[in-house]
């Protein structure tokens, strides 16, 4: 990526360069150091806009918040006294954060697989030339414009304990009305369901994408060789899924492990903390109780967890994982 | 039946071979996957459905169990009831403006930085890209509390209209962004140099080139950016939540959450002011479905 580029310093216009990128009109020595020096002047002023923004609103924030999570940093008072790891071992001896870790792991190994597996049985069920396929294929996708917001909203009527469409269902085949998210122990089940509606689009969307990239002939070849549908499908077609599949993992996960907006508007992280999430207990501490300091220090923990488990996903993942050439 | 018969048939592509063998061996009229896909797809869509329903039932309908599937009368005086109740055209010129203004933004400050990370030489080049892609690993979460702080000062101290409180604090942080920087670099390096070093030699200033040579043929790489930009920003929760307060500078994702806190038991009112705000991007999905579809593809099997 970045490091064959590292190998063109400017600064040495005389060197060709592996890769030759730049526009370089011949020219004798003068005229090309002139050159260079205007593509020095064209590169900055071509960055300078996006990369302040984005130093100002994202490299400078890191840092900062880095700084504040070894800081005792709240609106009260005005100094920010370094306090070493003082916030850190908080978050050791708050049993919140544990509930907040167990819940965030909890949804996570529930959301993700859930998706996959809907998003898997749908894009192969409609990768087929039916009729009303583009109908069928419309309704998958009209879940990706649905805010969370919305989502929630409807999710929470559905699931409305007293007047509820789903306690209703139940009734009918016999089980008696449900709390859903007024039951701590419900509760988070429940945003994984409407979690998994709400990307049910975009897993369809990708795993069609990769469906449709799956050549004939090997197919053609399995089913020569004897294979059955299902056979065929586990040995062939599965396999020159994983690249997709492991795509979906690990960006489902990483949304996965920052769940809020849903947690926010259906139960604000109750009953009794069920449904505390990590993002959640996180805002409630910085924007609630206005401890940047401590909530600092959860931000950067969450951060922890992400790259491991992305990390985790990849090393694992590339073992299953065929690339076609 | 299985998956891989109809995919073995032709996927997506052939079914006018004639009637299909699973059709024939299962006697059916139609396909079979009709039976699976019929009652998934109202599984989908019936959250859609009853979202409507509720939204021109009257209170005491709603407020009933067992539930009043079919309404008696439609009362439509739900949606001017709740149009009164909250601002929604407010919320959504604030929803369009900023994903608009959002877009245009990337897509101009992207483009001048992507090329320049794919073409130029010029020093801190790489050291600076690394420092991007940093960014880009890292989650909101972390970033967001100083980003506050910042806006805040910003708001203060330089130009109220980006400050807390207004909308431009929605558009300035995520006016250009690593990910878009990143890939409309790796865009960029694919095409062909030949057409821009011509010219150049002709003569034309590299704004010149970028303008009239490369953004043309990167024209689906912009639309990509360009829908994916739009749905984040009109999505976005979190941030609009922090930075904003007042009513009148809400989007409509945050003015839909404050309203459902203020009629958290008005289903009929709640549901109309919901179908009010996903309406409009439903609309502008379906318009522009193939772009949408193919950008979110696009960042899959960019990751494979």
């Amino acid at each position: 990526m970045a490091v064959p580029d590292a190998l063109l310093r400017p600064g040495r216009p005389r060197r060709p360069g592996p890769v030759g990128r730049g526009i370089r009109p011949s020219g004798g020595g003068a005229a090309r150091r002139r050159v260079v020096a205007s593509e020095q002047f064209a590169g900055w002023a071509f960055v300078t806009p996006g990369v302040v923004i984005i130093l100002l609103f994202g490299a400078v924030p890191i840092v900062w918040s880095a700084l504040m999570s070894f800081q005792r940093s709240n609106l009260l008072s005005p100094s920010t006294p370094f306090v070493g790891l003082k916030n850190y071992r908080q978050m050791v001896h708050d049993p919140v954060v544990g509930q907040a870790i167990q819940h965030t792991l909890v949804y996570t190994v529930l959301f993700v697989p859930g998706t996959m597996i809907v998003g898997l049985f749908l894009a192969v069920a409609m990768n087929r030339k039916i009729r009303f396929i583009n109908f069928y294929r419309t309704a998958a996708y009209a879940t990706m414009a649905i805010s969370t917001i919305s989502e929630a909203i409807v999710f929470i009527w559905l699931f409305d304990p007293s007047y509820g469409i789903v306690n209703y269902a139940l009734s009918r085949v016999g089980v008696p009305p449900q709390q859903f998210l007024n039951s701590p122990s419900e509760a988070l089940y429940v945003i994984v369901a409407m979690t998994i509606w709400g990307w049910t689009g975009f897993a369809v969307v990708i795993y069609l994408a990769a469906l449709q990239g799956v050549p004939q002939m090997l197919m053609e070849a399995a089913a020569i060789d004897g294979a059955g549908h299902w056979q065929t499908f586990r040995r062939v077609v599965l396999p020159l899924l994983s690249p997709a599949s492991l795509f979906l993992a690990v960006w489902l996960t990483i949304n996965a492990l920052q769940l809020f907006d849903e947690v926010y508007l259906s139960t604000q992280g109750g009953p009794l903390n069920a449904t505390t999430v990590l993002v959640y207990y996180l805002y409630d501490q910085a924007f609630q109780n206005f401890n940047f300091g401590y909530a600092s220090a959860i931000a950067y923990f969450l951060f922890l967890i992400i790259l491991v488990v992305t990390a985790i996903q990849f090393r694992v993942g590339r073992r299953f994982t065929h690339y076609r050439s | 039946m299985t998956a891989t018969s109809a995919l073995a048939r032709g996927g997506a592509q052939s079914s006018a071979d004639g009637v299909p063998g699973a059709r024939r061996r299962w006697g059916l009229p139609f396909s079979p996957w009709h039976l699976v896909l019929l009652p998934a797809t109202l599984v989908l869509i019936f959250p859609f459905i009853w979202l409507l329903v509720t939204s021109v039932e009257t209170p005491s309908e709603a407020l009933h169990f067992p539930p009043v599937l079919l309404p008696h009368v439609l009362q439509f005086s739900n949606y001017p009831d709740a149009f009164n109740s909250a601002p929604f055209g407010r919320f959504f010129v604030n929803s369009a403006v900023v994903a608009v203004v959002t877009v245009l933004c990337n897509l101009v400050f992207c483009s001048l930085a992507g090329y320049a990370f794919a073409r130029f030489r010029f020093l801190g080049r790489a050291a600076l890209f690394v420092v991007i892609m940093a960014t880009l690993m890292v989650p909101f979460q972390v970033t967001m509390i100083p980003q506050f702080i910042i806006t805040k000062w910003l708001g203060v101290h330089v130009l109220g209209a980006v400050g807390i409180d207004h909308i431009g604090a929605l558009i300035l942080p995520n006016a250009a962004t690593a990910f878009g920087i990143f890939f409309l670099r790796q865009f960029f390096r694919t095409l062909p140099l030949e057409y821009e070093e011509s010219a150049r030699v002709d003569g034309a200033s590299r704004l010149t080139v970028l303008w009239r040579i490369v953004l043309p043929l990167a024209t689906p790489a912009l639309a990509t950016l360009a829908a994916l930009t739009f749905l984040d920003s009109w999505n976005n929760f979190l941030w609009p939540l922090i930075a904003i307060t007042s009513t009148n500078q809400m989007t409509l994702p945050l003015g839909l959450a404050t309203f459902q806190g203020a009629h958290s038991t008005e289903w009929t009112l709640l549901m109309a002011g919901n179908v009010m705000s996903l309406v409009p991007m439903l609309a502008i999905f379906f318009l522009a479905q193939r772009y949408f579809i193919r950008s979110v593809a696009a960042t899959g099997l960019a990751g494979t």
